[in-house]
């Protein structure tokens, strides 16, 4: 395949070792990165965010940044695993053990034959690039070299808290997690930290009948930090997904999210909170596909902007003809504090099946006036009721983390950025 | 208490007056309505008074207790003792009734240099003044007025209000929406808030909600002037006859 010379150069050399399965998977992942190439300006899907500093050779340094809180989750009884700049380190992670879970490291099940992963790696990737490809997740595939595979076999009672350390300016972190939850488990997954420099992470989760995911995320307060995230998920009968994001800084964030509802009567929920101030780019694409009868997908996507910062949205919702009583929601908005900041949005619905309701919507407006002189007729101060408002623009977000004490970190978290923020400190 | 003289006042993206030379005195302990038709200027004038943007005083003064209201932004008009009850209340969806309140308490104290309250102390505040204006628990935990019915929006303004402990209390059409029990009930919040040091500007529409609190003074306001003052009974007559006739008699 010719590649114009202004294209980055594809890495062509493969990770050494690994089993069979791996290097099979590998190697499939590298021939589908090759043929679609790496996202280009021009691609429609990369029309509203540069591409180049998540493909580009070198690193683009990003300086650490010392937040100055106790990092989010801290209330929460956790099995956590530590990854710095993309390495796992097991000295700082709890023992890696509970009942109905197991999990193992991809850099030591790399070299084992038969494990329940190699069913699993690059398979969801692999059917995740339709409408579009995805080539910065088949990169992942092909390039990851640690990452866990998570496997829930009945209900999981602590969640397991994956956190992304950030010790070096120009790292690249590459990170690859499998996570199945078999027929009827549970398993709550959080994830938190700024990880890298540059951070690209894939994500591919299968979920058995009547199976339940959810899933808590804070990409942490690194300013200069960039980073392409996706989730793979296929849900099967009556299963159910949730997952939570809150995007607070960064220079540049992509986060992509790919479902497909296989089975009868499952449920996605997908939710997102972004905060930037200044340079600040967060992206939500999200593709949700309803393959099957009598499922339920909701979709709210919340930003605050301020100071120049960027917002964009692009979500599919593809409803196949077999896919009736389809209930599909979306909705992205944003609140923009003041002239400078944009936000892009495509959304987009494919229907093929007649007996479906799915509504979506999207808006952008500034803080309410008439409700800023309501708060502030009793007394509450101008910034004080505009953070107000903006937890109130955030709540329909917040409101889709089920548990409560986790939506109380996450809520107290956005209270902490935004009062930081109330002084033009970052 | 409240010192209103010959106040002047136009939209500020319009050229057209809406209040031509208000001037009232409601001293302290004593209510005062002010009645009209509409588009007279009685909710202007209360929001003048209360300083939402989109109004421009082109003469006269307010002054609250001898402090310049004007001069001061909404939240230091309510810290120096002003409260404004909203004829529409403004639904906050996500930011929860208690948090409301309680984020409001302490913001008025600190602007006055006192002690932050305790939760505890709060909470047991709350409970009390909620239990006599008949709000349940579960209307303190829901989001600010969010699907409140209209007697609840306004139980949770005079609410508000008990909790607050303003020293003059502007009712801004509080009886619109209401059914004759709920509007009881709101009146009889409002009757246990009357006292010596207190002094109310009740605005309203009909006579019916003076009905229940029964003003010292009252006043017909017309095309943005105060054009008559009487006792409670001028509130009756207006009842009776309608404003056109009053309005036909001072003309």
């Amino acid at each position: 395949m010719a590649v114009p010379a202004t294209r980055p150069a594809l890495p062509t050399d493969p990770l050494p070792g690994g089993a069979k399965w791996l290097r099979t998977a590998r190697d499939a992942a590298a021939g589908r990165l090759a043929a679609m190439g790496l996202p280009q300006p021009r691609d429609e899907y990369w029309k509203f965010t540069r591409p180049d500093s998540l493909t580009q050779a070198d690193v683009p340094a990003a300086a650490l940044f010392d937040p100055r809180e106790a990092p989010v989750f801290g209330e929460v009884d956790r099995i956590r695993l530590v990854f710095v700049d993309g390495v796992f380190a097991p000295d700082q992670s709890d023992d890696p053990a509970g009942e109905n879970l197991e999990i193992a490291r991809l850099a030591e099940i790399a070299e084992t034959d038969i494990h329940w992963a190699a069913g699993l790696f690059g398979r969801l990737e692999a059917d995740g690039h339709s409408p579009v490809a995805r080539p910065l997740a088949a990169l992942n595939t092909a390039r990851a070299s640690d990452g866990v595979a998570i496997r829930a076999t009945g209900p999981v009672a602590k969640p397991v808290s994956l956190i992304y350390l950030h010790k070096s300016e120009t790292s690249d972190a590459i990170l690859h997690h499998l996570v199945k939850v078999e027929d009827g488990a549970s398993l709550t997954l959080l994830e938190n930290g700024p990880a890298a420099a540059r951070f690209n992470k894939c994500m591919e989760v299968e979920l058995g009948d009547g199976a339940a995911f959810n899933h808590v995320r804070a990409q942490g307060r690194d300013h200069e930090r960039r980073a392409v995230t996706h989730a793979f998920a296929r849900l099967g009968q009556g299963a159910s997904y949730k997952s939570f994001t809150l995007t607070a800084n960064g220079r540049l964030t992509r986060n992509e999210q790919v479902i497909t509802l296989a089975g009868a009567g499952a449920t996605a929920h997908v939710a997102g909170a972004a905060l930037g101030d200044g340079a600040f780019h967060q992206d939500d694409t999200v593709f949700v596909h309803h393959a099957a009868p009598d499922c339920e997908s909701r979709q709210v996507f919340k930003k605050v902007l301020r100071n120049g910062a960027t917002g964009v949205f692009q979500g599919k919702i593809l409803v196949d003809s077999v896919a009736q009583r389809t209930d599909g929601y979306q909705i992205a908005q944003a609140l923009l504090l003041d002239g400078d900041s944009q936000f892009l949005v495509k959304p987009e619905l494919e229907i093929y099946a007649d007996d479906v309701k799915c509504s979506h919507g999207s808006t952008s407006g500034g803080v309410d006036v008439d409700a800023r002189f309501y708060l502030m007729s009793r007394g509450i101060p101008r910034a004080e009721a505009e953070d107000l408002l903006v937890l109130s623009f955030l709540a329909e977000a917040i409101a889709e983390i089920e548990d409560a004490t986790l939506a109380a970190e996450i809520h107290s978290r956005l209270a902490a950025w935004l009062e930081r923020h109330r002084s033009g400190r970052r | 208490m409240l010192n209103i003289d010959d106040l002047h006042v136009k939209l500020e993206d319009d050229d057209k007056d809406i209040l031509k030379g208000v001037s009232l005195s409601v001293p302290a302990g004593k209510v005062h309505a002010i009645m009209g038709p509409n588009g007279s200027g009685k909710s202007t004038l209360s929001y003048v008074l209360s300083g939402r943007d989109g109004y421009e005083v082109t003469g006269g003064s307010a002054t609250l207790a001898g402090e310049d209201l004007l001069e001061m932004e909404p939240e230091e008009r309510a810290a120096a003792g002003l409260f404004l009850a909203f004829q529409y209340p403004v639904e906050i969806p996500g930011v929860g009734n208690m948090t409301f309140l309680r984020t409001a308490v302490n913001a008025q104290r600190k602007a006055r240099g006192e002690e932050e309250m305790s939760a505890t102390d709060f909470l047991k505040l709350i409970r009390a003044k909620a239990a006599e204006l008949q709000i349940d628990a579960d209307m303190l935990k829901r989001p600010v007025n969010t699907g409140f019915s209209g007697g609840e929006k306004k139980r949770n303004e005079i609410l508000q209000m008990a909790v607050l402990e303003p020293r003059m209390c502007i009712l801004d059409e509080t009886d619109s929406g209401l059914d004759v029990d709920a509007m009881r009930l709101v009146a009889d919040g409002v009757n246990a808030l009357r006292s010596e040091g207190r002094a109310f500007l009740v605005i309203t529409h009909y006579q019916r909600l003076l009905d229940h609190i029964v003003p010292d003074v009252v006043h017909i306001m017309a095309d943005g002037r105060i054009v008559k003052t009487g006792g409670a009974e001028l509130a009756l007559e207006v009842e009776n006859n309608g404003y056109a006739d009053l309005l036909a008699e001072v003309a």
